[in-house]
């Protein structure tokens, strides 16, 4: 088991690092001269060529390339931004709390409130909880996130004036985001949870469960849930990788000072250094939330896990 | 039939309908069985003809819905099954009746161990301590020929015979009264068949359990069984004694069956199977089911279901034209 | 007996997928709501009496009246007639970003799935690279290195889309190669191509049918969300995410700029994905009956 997490972990590092080769790539292919961006078209030729010699911009890609790889990856520093001046580090880890409070938060009403809603259609097949379920599911997965933001910002927050509108000076600031951020994930979980169910429901040791006289209710518990958790578990890495695309914009519609509407501050400014830090905070986060559902899914499936484990006797015919 | 004392398990005029979108399913229409103590009984028939929904009737463990018991008695040890709440059946499934189902290879819960699913059952209806349970889960797999050492394996590590070793472990672990056997060894190889087959016979003569085989290979019958009852489109059409049915055939769907076997001392170029295809069970045939595929049906067959008449003591059969093949 | 068979051998093969499809009433719903917003795209704008980029400061924020149905955004232009032409970029990307991820994606998939060896590890090593980044931050970058406009916001939101398809047809192709069927037409000598193209595609491809017809419906969302950051299709052109951005700072004050076009995509989204149910339940030959 040990061996397939270390193996796992590895495979995580490669990916970061193909990741920050992607995002090097493309900022290096992106139009238009940051230096000449942040001087204003008024800067002489000679000052330009000096910015962009103090930005390291004049050098080829791949030593370009090098150096970045090298203090990203080895010295855990992506230098200062091109337009504060501060250290973009430090700035991410100030903005990472509240981009995390969102992440998690939506995390989990997406696997609690989807799985539930998720099994509760698929033990009522055909009956109206399950349409209910799966009407909801629809208006969910259809409506825009940002979309869903407004409207709440509209709703919550200037017709009833029960939470604000923008910004986390309070806690409360937090709930509206959270919801808006959470409502595809819990359409996803949903519909992924009962076709687990569905497919559970009818499974054959199921029926077994019953010939042995156990009672309904701990068949669902002993039987049903567990073997339908498995690909609900999967589910949930879907669930996130549709938290994480949607940060940016709710922060941006809540005007939360988070990872997200930096890295659209460095989109929009030009600041590459707050780019490659942000996108490989993002990385990092989906490939680490992806590497627990699937050690999750190893630990519980003795299937899988088997597959791991060294030295386990083999099938015997 | 009269209710007789000695009979151990006893159904009568079972129907049994599952529904479709529209469509009403007409899986068992008025089958009658008795099945005495320590007893086998055999029931033949082809794929969809309703031997596995009979057995399922008996537990109780129907799909319902789609599945609907429409009437009919089942009376086990005197006690009507189908007039019992669920939670008295609970306490009649796995410890009176127990079921073997026929494909291992899903009946077991991948997600525990072997040992603990047997375990299960034997917690639920004696008083053992955990520890006795687990004691006796490893004397059940001794006894179906698998080492006590591997209770803790999960099912994946077992091959297909294996895992039906450990079925009818579970099944036979409460010292059932009843045992149906829903095609037991239909999903293994043919050189494993045998083998499980022979193993549970002896289990059964063992534990002094009364057992219902489904099955549609006539020569598992022919090895096994005291009576046999042959089922066409959810009917009993042929029904008696072991010799009844193999010496003196008499229903024309019997005999087809018979004949659709090869002989291996004849030599033969063809073998002769039964022409046409089953019926279609959501628009059953007037008449009788089997007449359209019947080379002796006359016009009264198609227009009405043949009751059924005893053509010597226990040899029932229902065709307006019995035959005699021997 | 015969009557049946004579029956089934005049069916149309299209027209009995249509009517498998529309079988239910979701599908039925969303079929005649795509089909309805792509009519009101297409050919509302020969209707309309307004310039779409036509100011009218009379008119600024003006709410719905008979003149303007659906109001005025900040510059007094009519929404309606915005919305309309709107709705021609944001299908008009949706379509051609999923359909173009999806020729694509079958394209390298094939190659990768059905060479396989050295060809196929460098095909899926490439891929793999490409997803290191979650969806949308590929997307945004992308969008940021090619600029703002419709065929640079296509490319981008393409090429999010091929790696899953990349990897989808490889799989589908490894677990049907190994099936008896193939292994059956091996034997009556069908030649590699035959095998490829009358074998191999039609049953690889129906579940990229589906994801396809699904993900226009999130391409289309993506697309809106890059407008709405200031990427993909800027104003003046009306896209339906740019409307949704620029009524943004009226929220207060003029909520119909955000509803009318936050409305139009979720109904949209909403009519795709119903047809998209639609579609995997039309192919799916488990439940043909």
């Amino acid at each position: 088991m040990s061996r397939y997490v270390i193996k796992r972990i590895l495979m995580m590092i490669v990916i970061l690092w193909c990741a920050g080769f992607v995002v090097f790539t493309l900022t290096y292919l992106t139009p238009g001269d940051p230096a000449m961006l942040q001087l204003g078209q008024e800067a002489t030729a000679e000052v330009i060529a000096q910015r962009r010699a103090y930005l390291g911009i004049d050098q080829p890609y791949l030593v370009q390339l090098g150096r970045f790889m090298v203090n990203t990856f080895l010295r855990f520093d992506f230098g200062k931004s091109w337009v504060t001046n501060t250290n973009t580090m430090a700035e991410l880890l100030l903005r990472l709390p509240r981009t995390l409070i969102i992440g998690l938060g939506s995390m989990i009403i997406n696997v609690f409130i989807g799985t539930i809603l998720g099994i509760i259609a698929g033990t009522h097949e055909g009956k109206w909880q399950d349409s209910l379920v799966m009407i909801i599911a629809m208006v969910f997965v259809s409506a825009p996130d940002f979309f869903v933001a407004l409207l709440l910002i509209l709703l919550f927050a200037l017709k009833l004036g029960w939470l604000p509108p923008y910004g986390i000076e309070t806690m409360a600031g937090y709930v509206l985001p959270i919801i808006s951020a959470s409502l595809g994930g819990v359409a996803i979980n949903a519909r992924q949870a009962r076709s687990a169910m569905l497919e559970v429901i009818r499974a054959d040791f199921v029926t077994t469960a019953r010939a042995k006289g156990q009672n309904e209710k701990i068949v669902v518990r002993k039987h049903m849930l567990p073997n339908a958790m498995m690909p609900i578990i999967t589910g949930v890495g879907g669930g996130l990788s549709m938290v994480v695309a949607g940060t940016p914009i709710i922060e941006s519609v809540f005007s939360i000072p988070g990872v997200g509407n930096y890295l659209l501050s460095g989109v929009n400014q030009h600041d590459y250094p707050v780019i490659w830090a942000c996108v490989i905070f993002f990385a990092l986060f989906s490939s680490i939330a992806i590497l627990l559902t699937d050690l999750c899914y190893a630990f519980l499936d003795p299937r899988i896990k088997a597959q791991y484990s060294a030295g386990k006797r083999k099938k015997v015919k | 039939m009269a209710n007789k004392e000695n009979e151990f398990l006893s159904v009568r005029n079972l129907e049994v309908i599952y529904r479709s979108g529209g469509d009403i399913v007409h899986a068992v229409n008025g089958v009658s069985l008795e099945l005495e103590k320590g007893k086998t009984l055999g029931l033949v028939g082809e794929t969809g003809a309703g031997k596995t929904t009979i057995a399922k009737s008996i537990m109780r463990i129907l799909p319902d819905p789609p599945a609907e018991i429409r009437g009919g008695e089942i009376f086990l040890d005197g006690e009507d099954l189908l007039k019992k709440d669920e939670e008295a059946m609970q306490k009649v499934r796995g410890k009176k009746a127990a079921m073997i189902f026929q494909d291992p290879m899903t009946a077991l819960n991948p997600l525990m161990t072997v040992g603990d699913q047997i375990l299960e059952v034997l917690l639920l209806h004696n008083n053992y301590s955990r520890e006795e349970g687990m004691k006796k889960a490893g004397e059940m797999l001794e006894e179906v020929g698998i080492p006590a050492e591997r209770y803790r394996e999960y099912p994946h590590q077992f091959s297909g015979g294996m895992k039906q070793r450990v079925v009818i472990a579970m099944a036979l672990a409460c010292d059932p009264e009843l045992l149906l056997a829903d095609e037991p060894t239909t999903a293994l190889d043919v050189t494993i068949q045998a083998q499980v087959l022979e193993m549970m016979k002896a289990l059964a003569d063992k534990f002094r359990t009364s057992m219902i085989l489904i099955t549609h290979d006539l020569g598992v019958i022919a090895n096994t069984c005291d009576t046999v009852a042959v089922i066409y489109a959810g009917r009993i059409v042929e029904y008696g004694k072991l010799e009844d049915i193999f010496d003196h055939t008499s229903h024309p769907y019997t005999i087809g069956l018979f004949d659709s076997l090869p002989d291996i001392n004849v030599k033969t170029d063809r073998l002769k199977p039964i022409a046409g295809m089953p019926p279609d069970p959501t628009n059953l045939p007037e008449g009788c089911a089997f007449s359209p595929r019947c080379p002796y049906a006359t016009e009264e067959c198609r227009k009405k279901v043949p009751e059924s008449k005893e053509l010597t003591p226990g040899h029932i059969c229902a065709c307006f034209h019995p035959q005699s093949r021997s | 007996m015969m009557a049946q068979t004579k029956k089934r051998k005049k069916t149309n093969p299209f027209l009995d997928f249509l009517k498998r499809m529309t079988k239910a009433f979701s599908a039925k719903l969303g079929v005649g709501l795509f089909v309805l917003i792509v009519l009101f795209c297409v050919l509302g704008p020969l209707f309309s009496k307004y310039d779409v980029n036509g100011i009218d400061l009379m008119n600024m924020y003006a709410g719905p009246s008979k003149e303007h149905l659906l109001g005025c955004d900040s510059m007094g232009r009519d929404m309606l007639t915005r919305l309309m032409y709107g709705g021609r970029y944001s299908l008009l990307i949706g379509i051609c970003a999923s359909l173009f991820g999806a020729l694509l994606g079958i394209v390298f998939g094939s190659i990768a799935g059905y060479a396989g060896g050295k060809v196929e590890t460098f095909i899926m090593r490439v891929m793999d690279i490409w997803t290191a980044l979650p969806g949308m931050m590929l997307c945004i970058l992308v969008s940021n290195v090619l600029g703002t406009g419709f065929f640079p916001t296509v490319i981008a939101l393409t090429i999010g889309s091929i790696p899953g398809t990349v990897r989808m047809i490889r799989g589908q192709i490894l677990t049907e190669r190994s099936k008896e069927y193939i292994e059956a037409a091996r034997t009556i000598n069908c030649s590699d191509f035959s095998i490829m193209f009358r074998h191999l595609l039609p049953n690889v491809v129906q579940p990229v049918i589906v994801t396809t017809t699904m993900g226009i419906g999130s391409t289309m969302m993506m697309a809106a969300s890059l407008s709405f950051i200031g990427l993909g299709i800027q104003p003046p052109n009306p896209e339906w995410g740019a409307m949704l951005s620029d009524g943004r700072a009226y929220i207060r004050s003029y909520p119909h700029m955000i509803m009318v076009p936050g409305i139009a995509i979720a109904l949209t989204v909403f009519a795709i994905n119903l047809l998209g149910d639609g579609v995997r339940d039309a192919l799916d030959p488990k439940l043909r009956s």
